[in-house]
């Protein structure tokens, strides 16, 4: 996974509450058993006039010609909720996004885009919203810095602090792979099997 | 301290999340481990592939089960073939995958099949005080049971295979109380709706929700696995219910029940007087009447006996606009052109009689679609030894094969563009259905009853 560490990027804004990942990916535009392929449905009922994969809507926003190269998503409270599909991410990633802001994002999103080197950044509604404005302005040239070191958004005045776990700045920072990790961890957890069988042996299927 | 140990009273989550946690860093992150692995062809194919890919094993291949639910066809006689573009390759690859690693696959037509959820339990793949995950997000259903579930993702099922654990920061936790009897018409369905359109659909805050109180001590094992399954739509990491006798009964007639069973073990999880909760949240079921959905999240929703209500903002009004509806408008008034019965929220077998119930004798509306997916072949088993299914049919219902159906559109079946719909799933999404199809989400029984009035419509007086 690339590392990162500051990010600057153009911001698009997205701010309703509740974008849920059937309207981040809908079901339908995965037809693939893969993790690729999925950009072009990124936001699909929205970005396109009939729904699917035609004519891009001049008028969505991530279709706006100043929006181009956008890396960094500014959503509403409950940003991600819904279904647990990854794909959301997958497609938010292919699409180019790298960074989403928003209040708060739901618990298995907000997962999957720490598992893929995307950032979820925790910042209040108000402060989403100074963000998009100066954003507005002029988006190509009003970039956004991310610094995911200092843990604060650069816009115009002030830099934004923005909530992220511990665990996840880590993570993020080096870029580290999950399953690498726990690699480290096998002996704990084989000695922690070995006890959770002894003491409860029905919990081991025949 | 004088030698004397202080016992400090612990919420029945902290006591399962003790059970399974391996250790905590640092960061707060802990590794937890996972007693069972359930995955569906949507994500499991996926996942499995990459497995092989980086050479890696299935740690525990005893513990992870493999389900056909999610784009298999529902059509009597169906085969691999799906309506879903694509679909038979996701069936396919997690077949594979099931075959490579030598796990446990209830496929198309196997006796067993089912939605996941419904499989874990009937299965006893779910067991009081066992953790359990699945890449779906109403893995939590499961908490019905006394389980710790959690629903992951892809990268994250790849994880738990190869290491049996998942990497997780504790979750906060939320006690919530159900106070009062509900009224007879009123289901667990109900008391959900009403929990979250009062609380919001962020109410839980991603805490770990415990479901207590007189209405869910009253509850059956079924219908509190309808409450836990929208603890999803609640905000919720997860949820659990302290099992209880009959949660302790219906898992022991499981094929995978542990003999002997470790009944002991079992009824110590529950919450000790006094333990700490970081939130809290009542509500008086007595008060709640049957619920509808009338805009996109599952929060807007009122009694089926209200009017539409005034936009209470931006998000409210394109709702609104999104479902075709005037605030003021009484919902029972709001002609429907479709039913669905079925999901892992509302299509045990507990439901399917509800419905039936509201059904018989009756027929169907003139130009109401109407389709009951029973949410496993057991259930449908028991539905036809019941003589449900002809019910159904008498009605004018479609009665399907089991899988997840139309709860969401994967590009195959919709009840199309426009379409107003009345179903007993979770999820009331703009296209969830199918792009451009209005949801409104109810209990069986508010299907049921819509179904044959061509409108929103409560059930009879009981
Ligand atoms: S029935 Fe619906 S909510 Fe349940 S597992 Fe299937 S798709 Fe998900």
């Amino acid at each position: 996974m690339v590392p990162l560490t500051v990010h600057s990027g153009v911001a698009v804004p997205l701010l309703r509450a509740n974008v849920d990942t059937d309207a981040i990916i809908p079901s339908r535009e995965v037809r693939r058993v893969s993790r690729t392929g999925l950009g072009d449905g990124l936001f699909a009922n929205w970005r396109y006039v009939d729904g699917q994969t035609g004519r891009p809507d001049p008028e969505f926003v991530l279709n706006r010609p100043e929006r181009a190269g956008a890396s960094i998503l500014l959503g509403g409270p409950n940003f991600g909720c819904g279904s647990s599909r990854e794909y959301a991410v997958w497609a938010l990633a292919e699409f180019g996004i790298r960074v989403i802001v928003a209040p708060d994002f739901g618990p298995i999103f907000r997962k999957n885009c720490v598992a893929n080197g995307l950032l979820p950044a925790g910042v209040p509604m108000a402060a989403v919203r100074e963000l998009a404005a100066w954003s507005d302005r002029d988006p190509q040239h009003n970039r956004l810095t991310v610094d995911l070191v200092a843990a604060r958004i650069k816009g115009a005045g002030e830099p934004v602090p923005f909530d992220v776990s511990r665990a996840a700045r880590i993570r993020l920072l080096r870029g580290l792979d999950d399953i690498a990790m726990t690699d480290c961890r096998a002996a704990a957890i084989d000695a922690f099997e070995a006890e959770r069988f002894a003491a409860e042996p029905w919990v081991r299927l025949p | 301290m004088n030698g004397s140990v202080p016992i400090v009273p612990t919420t029945l989550f902290d006591k399962l999340w003790e059970r399974h946690c391996v250790e905590t860093a640092d960061d707060g992150e802990s590794l937890l481990y996972v007693d069972r692995v359930i995955m569906h062809e949507r994500t499991g194919g996926i996942a499995l592939d990459a497995l092989a890919r980086r050479r890696r094993a299935v740690r525990r291949p005893d513990q992870a089960f493999c389900v056909v639910d999610h784009v298999v066809d529902t059509e009597p006689g169906r085969g691999d073939a799906t309506r879903v573009p694509g679909g038979t390759d996701f069936i396919a690859a997690l077949r594979q995958g099931a075959a490579a690693f030598g796990l446990r696959i209830f496929d198309v037509n196997d006796d067993d099949q089912g939605i996941s959820h419904l499989v874990s339990a009937e299965q006893g793949i779910a067991l009081p005080g066992l953790s359990l995950v699945c890449p779906d997000s109403h893995t939590c259903t499961l908490g019905a049971l006394g389980t710790l579930a959690f629903g992951i993702g892809t990268s994250e099922l790849e994880h738990v295979l190869a290491t049996s654990t998942l990497r997780i920061a504790k979750p906060a936790t939320m006690r919530v109380v159900l106070n009062g009897r509900p009224r007879l018409d009123v289901t667990a369905k109900d008391l959900a709706l009403k929990l979250i359109g009062t609380f919001g659909a962020a109410g839980a805050a991603g805490a770990a929700v415990e479901f207590a109180g007189q209405a869910v001590a009253d509850m059956g094992v079924e219908e509190r696995m309808t409450l836990c399954n929208m603890a999803t739509e609640f905000g919720a990491a997860t949820a659990v219910v302290a099992p209880d006798e009959q949660v302790l009964s219906s898992v022991l007639a499981t094929p995978m029940a542990p003999v002997p069973a470790p009944v002991a073990e079992w009824s110590r999880l529950v919450t000790d007087p006094g333990a700490h909760f970081d939130h809290r949240a009542e509500l008086d079921a007595a008060q709640v009447e049957p619920q509808v959905t009338w805009g996109t999240s599952p929060e807007h929703c009122a009694s089926v006996h209200a009017a539409v209500p005034p936009p209470s903002g931006a998000a409210a009004r394109r709702a609104l606009a999104y479902m075709a509806l005037e605030p003021g408008t009484p919902l029972r008034s709001v002609p429907i052109d479709a039913a669905f019965i079925g999901s892992c929220t509302n299509a045990r077998i507990g439901d399917l009689r509800s419905a039936a119930t509201v059904l018989a004798g009756r027929r169907v509306a003139p130009g109401v679609a109407a389709l009951c997916v029973p949410g496993s072949r057991r259930v449908q088993r028991t539905a036809e030894a019941e003589g449900l299914d002809e019910v159904f049919r008498a009605a004018g219902f479609e009665w399907r094969e089991p899988g997840c159906s139309m709860c969401f559109f994967a590009g195959g079946e919709t009840f199309g563009s426009g379409k107003r719909v009345v179903s007993t799933t979770n999820r009331n999404f703009e296209n969830r259905q199918g792009p451009g199809v209005r949801t409104h989400l109810a209990s069986p029984a508010v299907v049921a009853a819509s179904a044959v009035h061509g409108h929103i419509a409560a059930p009879d007086p009981v």
